[in-house]
Formats: C-alpha cells, sequence, structure tokens
C-alpha cells in the first residue's frame, strides 16, 4: 500500500514537473531563430532581433568600445595607413558608421573607453587619450604611456585589458608557452615544474589607470595560472573581473597514446573564470575536461587524462568546447533586450584551429544567463553564421572571424570581425 | 612438446623472414615520395599548417606559394631540422608560433614530408632527396 502511494506520488510529481516544463517552454520563443541577412553573410539570431553592418573593410578589427555618446572605437591588430585606432561615429543615426577618422600609431587588441579617457594597448604597453567636453580625443599623437615593457615572445602577445571602478587597470600577459614544456609544442619535451614563465606572464596584473610609466615592478600580478586571455569584462554586479582563457593546445599531437584526434579536438574546455586577487587557475599544471567534470593533471606533469590534479587552483565557472577560441565578453547591463539577457554573459568565438583534422568549430557570439552574479542554466548560441557557411566553419575558411564586442548606450551591441574588419550592430526590434 | 616449441619457433622465424625479404626497396619517384610525405603530413604538421597548407591566421604560417617552402631547399630543410621560433611574415602578415624541431623523422621521412609539400596546395617545385636532408643534418651537429 505505501509503495503504491509513493509510485502514484512520485508519477503526480513527475507529471506536474512535465507540466511546468511545458509550460516554460511553450512561453519561451527563445530557441527560435530568425535568419538576417547582414552583408556578406546571413546571421541566425534569436526572434526578435536584427543585426545590420554599422561599418566594414577596416582592417584587423579586435577589441570594440562606445563612449557614452555612442561613438565607437575600435583597435586594429594591424595598422592600417599608419593608423591603429578607428573612431567611428553615426551621425545621422541610420545605423552606420559616416564619420570615421584613424589615429594612433600601434597595432595592438585592448581598447577602453571610461570616464573620459580612452585607454589602448599594443602588445607591449597600454596608453591613454583625453577626452575633451565633446568627446573628442585631445591630443591623438601624443597619449599618456600608462604600462610599458611587458613581454611580447611569439605567442600569446595580445594585451587585453580592462578597467573597475577603483581605478585599476587589468592587463592580460599571456604565456609564451602552449603548456610550459622545456621545448614549447616540442613532442616528448617534458613540463618545467615550477613553470617560470608565471613569473612575467601566464596571468592579469593590476595597474594604476592613472600613472604613468608603470611596468612590472609598479604592478600587481593579480590572477596567476591562466595561459592566456582575450576576452575580458568587469561584472558590476559581483564587482569582480571576469576572464576566458584560451586552453591549451595539441593533446593528440604530443601524447597521441593518450588522447585520439576526438578527444584532442574536445578537450580541453574553454574556461569562464571568476578573478579576486590572488586567484590560480591552474595553468600549466592542469586542464579542465569539461566531460569529467575534474581539474586533470596536464601530461607534461605527469598526467593520463584521468588523474587529478591543482587542488589549490579554483574551478571555471563555465566550461565551454575545446578550442572556440574566446576573444570577447561582455556583461549586458542594458534594458532594450529582453529580460532574460540582463546581467548575463555574451561570449564571442573566434573560432578553432586546433581541432584539426577534426571539422573546426567556434566563429559565433553565445549566451550565458546569469542571475545573482553565477551562471543560470546552459549555455546558448546567440548569433551563428559569421564563417559563411557549415563547410567553411568545418574547414576552419571562416569568411569572418568575430572577436570583440561591447554595449552602446541605445542597448543594442557591436560585435567585430578581425578577419574582414566588419563591425555588425545586432539590435531588439521586439517580437 | 619441446619440439613442438621448436618448430612453432621455426615457422614464425620463416614468415618474417619472408615478409622482410618482401619488403619494397624505397621508391623514388615522385608519386611515392608524395604518397609517403603525406601521412607524415598528417602527424605532424596537419593540426598547425592544417589540410589545405593555407596555416592559420597571424599563428601559423601557409605553405602555398611562399618562398620559403618553393625557394632555398638548404633553409627549408634547416627549418624542419631546427624548428623556428622568431616568427616569418609572408605578404606583410606576421606568424608568430613558434614550430617544434623534427630533428626525430628520419632523412627519408624529412624528404618525403618537404616533397609532399612542395609538389601540393598548388605547389609546384622539386623533390627533394634524404641525401640532402642528411647533408643539411650533417651539418647542423
Amino acid at each position: 500500500m505505501r509503495q503504491v502511494f509513493h509510485k502514484s506520488f512520485y508519477a503526480a510529481l513527475a507529471f506536474s514537473m512535465l507540466s511546468l516544463c511545458a509550460c516554460a517552454n511553450s512561453d519561451d520563443d527563445s530557441t527560435k531563430r530568425v535568419d538576417v541577412q547582414a552583408g556578406d553573410i546571413t546571421l541566425k539570431l534569436p526572434a526578435g532581433f536584427t543585426a545590420t553592418v554599422f561599418a566594414e573593410n577596416l582592417g584587423s578589427t579586435r577589441h570594440v568600445t562606445v563612449n557614452t555618446n555612442g561613438d565607437v572605437y575600435v583597435k586594429l591588430a594591424r595598422l592600417k595607413n599608419g593608423k591603429g585606432i578607428l573612431r567611428l561615429r553615426d551621425k545621422n543615426g541610420d545605423g552606420k558608421a559616416e564619420d570615421i577618422m584613424g589615429f594612433g600609431n600601434f597595432a595592438g587588441t585592448g581598447i577602453v573607453v571610461k570616464e573620459g579617457y580612452l585607454y589602448a594597448s599594443s602588445d607591449e604597453e597600454v596608453f591613454r587619450y583625453k577626452l575633451d567636453a565633446n568627446n573628442n580625443v585631445i591630443n591623438p599623437d601624443k597619449p599618456e604611456k600608462i604600462v610599458t615593457g611587458l613581454l611580447s615572445r611569439h605567442e600569446h602577445e595580445a594585451k587585453a585589458i580592462m578597467l573597475d571602478n577603483n581605478g585599476n587597470l587589468y592587463v592580460n600577459i599571456g604565456a609564451y608557452s602552449n603548456a610550459c614544456q622545456v621545448l614549447d609544442r616540442q613532442k616528448g619535451s617534458p613540463g618545467m615544474n615550477p613553470c617560470p614563465i608565471l613569473d612575467s606572464a601566464g596571468g592579469i596584473w593590476q595597474f594604476k589607470a592613472d600613472k604613468l610609466n608603470q611596468t612590472y615592478g609598479d604592478g600587481v600580478r593579480y590572477a596567476t595560472g591562466l595561459r592566456n586571455v582575450v576576452g575580458l569584462d568587469w561584472n558590476t554586479q559581483t564587482n569582480s573581473l571576469f576572464v576566458m582563457q584560451h586552453g591549451r593546445d595539441q593533446l593528440h599531437d604530443l601524447f597521441p597514446d593518450m588522447y585520439d584526434t576526438k578527444q584532442s579536438a574536445e578537450l580541453p574546455a574553454e574556461c569562464m573564470y571568476e578573478l579576486h586577487q590572488g586567484s590560480n587557475c591552474g595553468w600549466p599544471y592542469i586542464y579542465y575536461d569539461q566531460f569529467q567534470h575534474k581539474k586533470i593533471l596536464a601530461p607534461e606533469f605527469g598526467g593520463d587524462g584521468k588523474k587529478e590534479g591543482g587542488q589549490d587552483a579554483q574551478d571555471p565557472v563555465v566550461a565551454f568546447p575545446g578550442h572556440l577560441a574566446p576573444d570577447g565578453l561582455l556583461f549586458y547591463t542594458g534594458n532594450k533586450f529582453p529580460e532574460k539577457y540582463k546581467n548575463g554573459a555574451f561570449v564571442v568565438f573566434h573560432g578553432s584551429w586546433n581541432r584539426a583534422p577534426e571539422p573546426q568549430e567556434g566563429y559565433y557570439v553565445v549566451f550565458v544567463p546569469f542571475k545573482d552574479g553565477k551562471p543560470n542554466g546552459n549555455w546558448e548560441v546567440f548569433a551563428d553564421g559569421f564563417s559563411g557557411g557549415p563547410q567553411l566553419t568545418a574547414s576552419g575558411r571562416a569568411k569572418h572571424r568575430p572577436c570583440g564586442i561591447a554595449q552602446a548606450p541605445d542597448g543594442s551591441i557591436y560585435v567585430t570581425d578581425d578577419n574582414k574588419g566588419t563591425i555588425w550592430k545586432i539590435s531588439y526590434k521586439g517580437k | 612438446m619441446k619440439k613442438q616449441l621448436l618448430t612453432v619457433t621455426g615457422i614464425l622465424f620463416c614468415i618474417s623472414f619472408l615478409m622482410m625479404s618482401q619488403t619494397k626497396p624505397v621508391q623514388n619517384t615522385l608519386k611515392a615520395s608524395v604518397e609517403r610525405g603525406k601521412k607524415v603530413y598528417t602527424e605532424r604538421c596537419l593540426t598547425c599548417h592544417q589540410a589545405d597548407g593555407g596555416g592559420v591566421q597571424n599563428m601559423n604560417p601557409p605553405l602555398i606559394k611562399t618562398k620559403w617552402v618553393l625557394g632555398d631547399k638548404t633553409q627549408l630543410i634547416t627549418i624542419v631540422l631546427k624548428g623556428l621560433n622568431t616568427g616569418v611574415v609572408i605578404d606583410d602578415i606576421e606568424y608568430h608560433n613558434v614550430m617544434a624541431s623534427h630533428a626525430d623523422l628520419t632523412d627519408l621521412q624529412i624528404a618525403d614530408v618537404l616533397t609532399y609539400v612542395r609538389n601540393s596546395f598548388g605547389n609546384k617545385a622539386k623533390a627533394i632527396t634524404s641525401a640532402e636532408v642528411k647533408a643539411v643534418r650533417a651539418k647542423l651537429k
């Protein structure tokens, strides 16, 4: 009798949960996708969203930032006509930039505008430009040098930057190595323990945003054990820095007996971390396995694909598939997108190369819903189609490679592409 | 029992001897070298330089119609033997990633893979022989 009661109770519970889910689903059209022609590609977006080409053929447009008046600044990885920064203005509000001005004689990735200053990085230095009351750069040929002398050695050179609300500047100094082997990417070469790279790279450094000519000695190694970070953003809800790590490459090439090509394509996870001063994310000693949900000892340091490691290293906030190359991160604080996007994270995936000979993957923008500063539900692909089609995704010969992302005062977002130099504006127009 | 074991060992020995004597001598035709080279390429080069030889944006240089591949043989062989950590510039684009040394490959394997690269992806250039690899390797020591 008791058993029967239990059975019927659980059946009823299961049924009510199912119907709850069904209700939620029927209300939620977030899975519906629309095709939007935007330049030479068709973007797939959630229903209600639209995309337009804001500007194109700009060069290698990397990170992007938007001033309070709507001016868009984008950093170029290679100089175009001798300029490394572009300011784009949409003067008539038609969603296209009519007024494009170049300045800055250095190439790079990082760019952030905040409280009357524009910060931009080369691969060794960080500069800032003062803006006047009309939001014009006062002295485009003479920026202040904020940080100098940062390491840049043939790998992970991009110095992505971010500011907090307390006068601090955060700079990624990527590790000039894949897994801190004695000989980088050399099969059979052992891992260096302790890894000497971590003294001056493989982490996030904190500097003062307004102090000139700082270098390593003036800064603080804010977080370590991060192989390379390109996408990063300050979360104003948690008041903390979130970063996207580019995970290690070549598990199969270097350890063919432990990892087949498929495992090597999917592992390790590309991880989102929430950082605090003193954070350690474990590179090069461990990587995160998103299938086992564990920190796995790296094979260069005695691992076998199963042994765990990194007891002193923190866990990721979100673990994405391997090698997708997260180059942009934005916490959406606007009011123009549907409620579920509020305070959630957009992650821009530049697209993989290290999945070969398996098909490549990525070249899209994903969304992770957040609640109270923590992920609240699974991530989903938000904007897809940048590559130009499934075959161009699989071959890695994508037409466009999305990189930077920024929120505009009007609540829409901009996404850059560093392959052809397109900037898209993605807005919500309602159902 | 002992006799049986001896017979089995004898048969196995004969089989392996027969198999060894049937191993074909190394074919020196371009076609054979390209075929063998493709296998080496898949195992050692494909991840970074990709299946189409096009490389990876800003990281791993393309192998298509560049002077690095089609030009000086000694320089090309040296890169495979010693690796490269200085980066290269091709058509004004810098490729930064480190290339590991592949000196553990045999002279023939290096000759084959370079012959494959020099005759694939739209490339056409003279084969590289294992004697040429051997000579460069001797000089580097």
